[in-house]
């Protein structure tokens, strides 16, 4: 037994060693134009060492370590029984009420910055949304959900560069687009699940921006395109200048000076608008048949097909609908950036969607808001650490595995009241 | 109303059912036994849609149905049980009962957004029928627990429920009575029997506990590596020779 644990520790520090001393006790330094290999100083060697050690004693202990954290008081799930479901129900809404309307008027309180970083997080809440319903509720893995994003961006910024589309033309349209594509995407995939699912809709993914990339005639390829319009209300715009014919100026029709914070606080609505919306819609179909038939696939399909659910029309629709939200975002994106490329459309992006759905706990709207928020605002807050984001990710997620695999906050279930009900 | 002729399903090499033929008339309980390994199951599976047998034919009011992909067998009106209960787990009961009811309720996804008369009608109808049955099989107390979080009794329970707000004409019920004690025992036998004469249901049964099988089966049909061994009613299989005979070689 204890020979065992040692011997396991050991190949562990092992392991640490092998790793880490290329990586960090080698340094490659360029003289003239050949490379010399030089070791790296004694104080990253003894680091290097330190680590390893640490590495054995933690896996020696592990058993005894871990039985303490586990037995923290803060990391038990809460024992005390659930209050009056209707009152939590009715605090529940009231709380998030109460958000929306603080996020409605927020943006006039502070600064420019902090509201393009709002936009964004509202952009991934969106996509976090869509996501959920395809991986959280259907069961689904797809790793190539920014392929759809991409396809609303595109539509979007191709359409009002050859066409001159508006943007809340474009929304409907991109959405249905990219709703189009997750459908053309489904049906190969019908028969796929787990690992392979996730192979071909990550090959999905990488197809999609290679296109992008290379369609030069049409996309611009690697250099993106430019220039794409703000949204308009009313026919105002929000620019200094009037651009669009027939449009009228925000500023001056309303007669007040010209603030470019106005722009940004207009889109920064929209996309609080359509989050909104996204959230509200994706709620209602969770408590709908479609809904149910995506969770009951997830849980087991063979009982579901016995029961006369069709496989084909309930991945399709997880696919289509999933799809159609990050159509929307895209669009958004789009118009925030005013300049979109393939670059904002590589496999990270997936990835961080993924991430902020397990995070916040697969099939919970509110898990997936809380996840979202914080992926967005925590590498901005602390900008030194951003070349480690990936890191604290990867450790984030693998401490949520460990203590909390259901997410941040696990989907509740709703109550169905059946008694007294005539 | 079910008619199975000379079906066969092969694995392979392994002809696991070999030329079975039986036939479920309207509200009759037939049973199929056997020992384990016998292809009984598989037999299931043929007729719900699950496999797609090697030779024969399955009639379901006269229509064939072999081949059919399986959620389209089930619309038809004949649902299944599973030999390892299959529930919705992480889903509470009552939604494992309305997910049965999809055939019955409004699926339109522009009806159920804007919640159309015609979509609460139906959402209302499909609740109270999931809470006739969950009071019929004594679940309604946990209309709202997980599923996978009942006792194994209680899972059985709820998925025959489930298979009942279907409104099925034919109900197949592989091994209903595995895992409960006597006490449960008992109430199943109760249930089937009343959803014959209460709800004019015809059942499938395949079960190993005896005595449950002959004091309810209106017919038996004894499978055997495969093949028939021996049809009949309970009294004319109890005497039956062959049956006998491979029961005792089997212990
Ligand atoms: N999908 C399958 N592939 C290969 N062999 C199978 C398959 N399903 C069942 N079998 C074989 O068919 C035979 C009958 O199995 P089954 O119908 O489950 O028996 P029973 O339900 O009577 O105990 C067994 O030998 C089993 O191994
Ligand atoms: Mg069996």
């Amino acid at each position: 037994m204890a020979a065992h644990k040692i011997k396991h520790a050991l190949f562990c520090a092992l392991i640490t060693l092998i790793i880490s001393y290329p990586i960090l006790g080698l340094n490659l330094e360029a003289q003239g134009i050949n490379v010399t290999l030089s070791g790296a100083d004694a104080g990253t060697l003894m680091l290097v060492f330190l680590a390893a050690v640490l590495v054995f004693l933690f896996q020696l202990f592990r058993d005894h370590i871990m039985g303490k954290v586990r037995a923290l008081p803060f990391l038990q799930p809460s024992q005390r029984e659930a209050m009056a479901e209707n009152k939590r129900a009715r605090i529940e809404s009231w709380v998030i009420t109460g958000i929306v309307v603080l996020a409605l008027f927020w943006p006039f309180f502070v600064s420019r910055g902090a509201v393009d970083l709002a936009t964004l997080v509202l952009i991934y809440i969106m996509l976090g949304l869509g996501l959920n319903v395809v991986v959280g509720l259907a069961g689904l893995l797809d790793l190539g959900y920014v392929a759809f994003y991409a396809v609303g961006a595109y539509t979007f910024a191709l359409l009002s560069q050859y066409v001159g589309i508006s943007f809340w033309m474009s929304l409907p349209i991109g959405a249905c687009l990219a709703a189009l594509f997750g459908l053309v995407l489904g049906f190969p995939v019908l028969r796929l699940r787990g690992d392979y699912l996730a192979i071909v809709t990550l090959g999905f993914g990488e197809i999609i921006r290679i296109l992008l990339n290379n369609w030069t005639s049409l996309t611009g390829g690697p250099n993106g395109i430019g220039g794409i319009p703000e949204p308009t209300l009313f026919g105002m715009e929000f620019g200094r200048r009037v651009k669009g014919e027939g449009n009228t100026s925000f500023h001056e029709t309303f007669g007040i000076a010209y603030s470019s914070e106005h722009k940004v606080i207009f889109l920064y609505l929209i996309a609080l608008l359509l989050a909104v919306f996204t959230a509200l819609v994706i709620r209602r179909l969770m408590r709908m048949p479609v809904g149910r038939a995506w969770e009951a696939l997830r849980e087991d399909e063979i009982a579901a097909r016995s029961l006369g659910l069709s496989r084909t029309a309930v991945k399709l629709s997880a696919f289509t609908i999933g799809a159609f939200f990050a159509g929307f975002a895209g669009t958004v994106f789009a118009s925030k950036q005013g300049f979109i490329s393939p670059e904002s459309f590589v496999f990270l992006e997936s990835a961080i969607v993924l991430a902020i759905v397990v995070l916040g706990g697969m099939g919970s709207q509110i898990g997936v808001i809380l996840a979202a928020t914080a992926v967005t605002i925590l590498p901005e807050l602390a900008r030194e650490f951003s070349e480690y984001r990936m890191l604290v990710f990867g450790a984030a997620m693998v401490l949520m595995m460990i203590w909390r695999p259901q997410g941040l906050m696990p989907m509740r279930r709703m109550h169905i009241e059946l008694k007294g009900q005539e | 109303m079910l008619e199975v002729k000379n079906l066969s399903m092969r694995f392979g090499g392994l002809l696991a059912v070999d030329q079975v033929t039986l036939d479920v008339k309207e509200r009759e309980i037939v049973s199929i036994i056997g020992p384990n390994g016998a292809g009984k199951t598989t037999v299931f599976n043929c007729i719900s849609g699950f496999y797609r047998p090697t030779g024969g034919k399955i009639l379901f009011r006269g229509q064939e149905i072999q081949g059919k992909p399986d959620y389209k067998i089930s619309r038809l009106g004949m649902v299944r049980t599973f030999q390892h209960v299959r529930l919705f787990n992480s889903m509470t009961v009552v939604e494992n009962l309305l997910v049965a009811q999809h055939r019955h309720l409004n699926t339109n996804l522009l009806a159920g957004l804007v919640r159309t008369p015609d979509y609460r009608a139906r959402e209302k109808k499909s609740l109270e029928r999931a809470r006739y049955w969950l009071e019929r099989v004594g679940l309604i107390d946990l209309a709202n627990r997980e599923a996978g979080n009942l006792a194994y009794g209680q899972q059985r329970r709820l998925e025959i429920a489930r298979c009942m707000v279907t409104e099925p004409t034919l109900l197949m019920l592989d091994e209903p009575a595995a895992g409960l004690n006597p006490a449960e025992t008992r109430d199943l036998d109760q249930l089937i029997v009343s959803l014959k004469e209460d709800y004019n249901v015809s059942v499938l049964l395949i079960e190993h506990d005896m005595s449950l099988v002959m004091g309810i089966s209106d017919r038996i049909n004894v499978i055997n590596q495969g093949r028939p061994l021996a049809s009949g009613t309970p009294e004319e299989i109890r005497q039956n020779d062959d049956v006998i005979k491979a029961y005792l070689g089997e212990a």
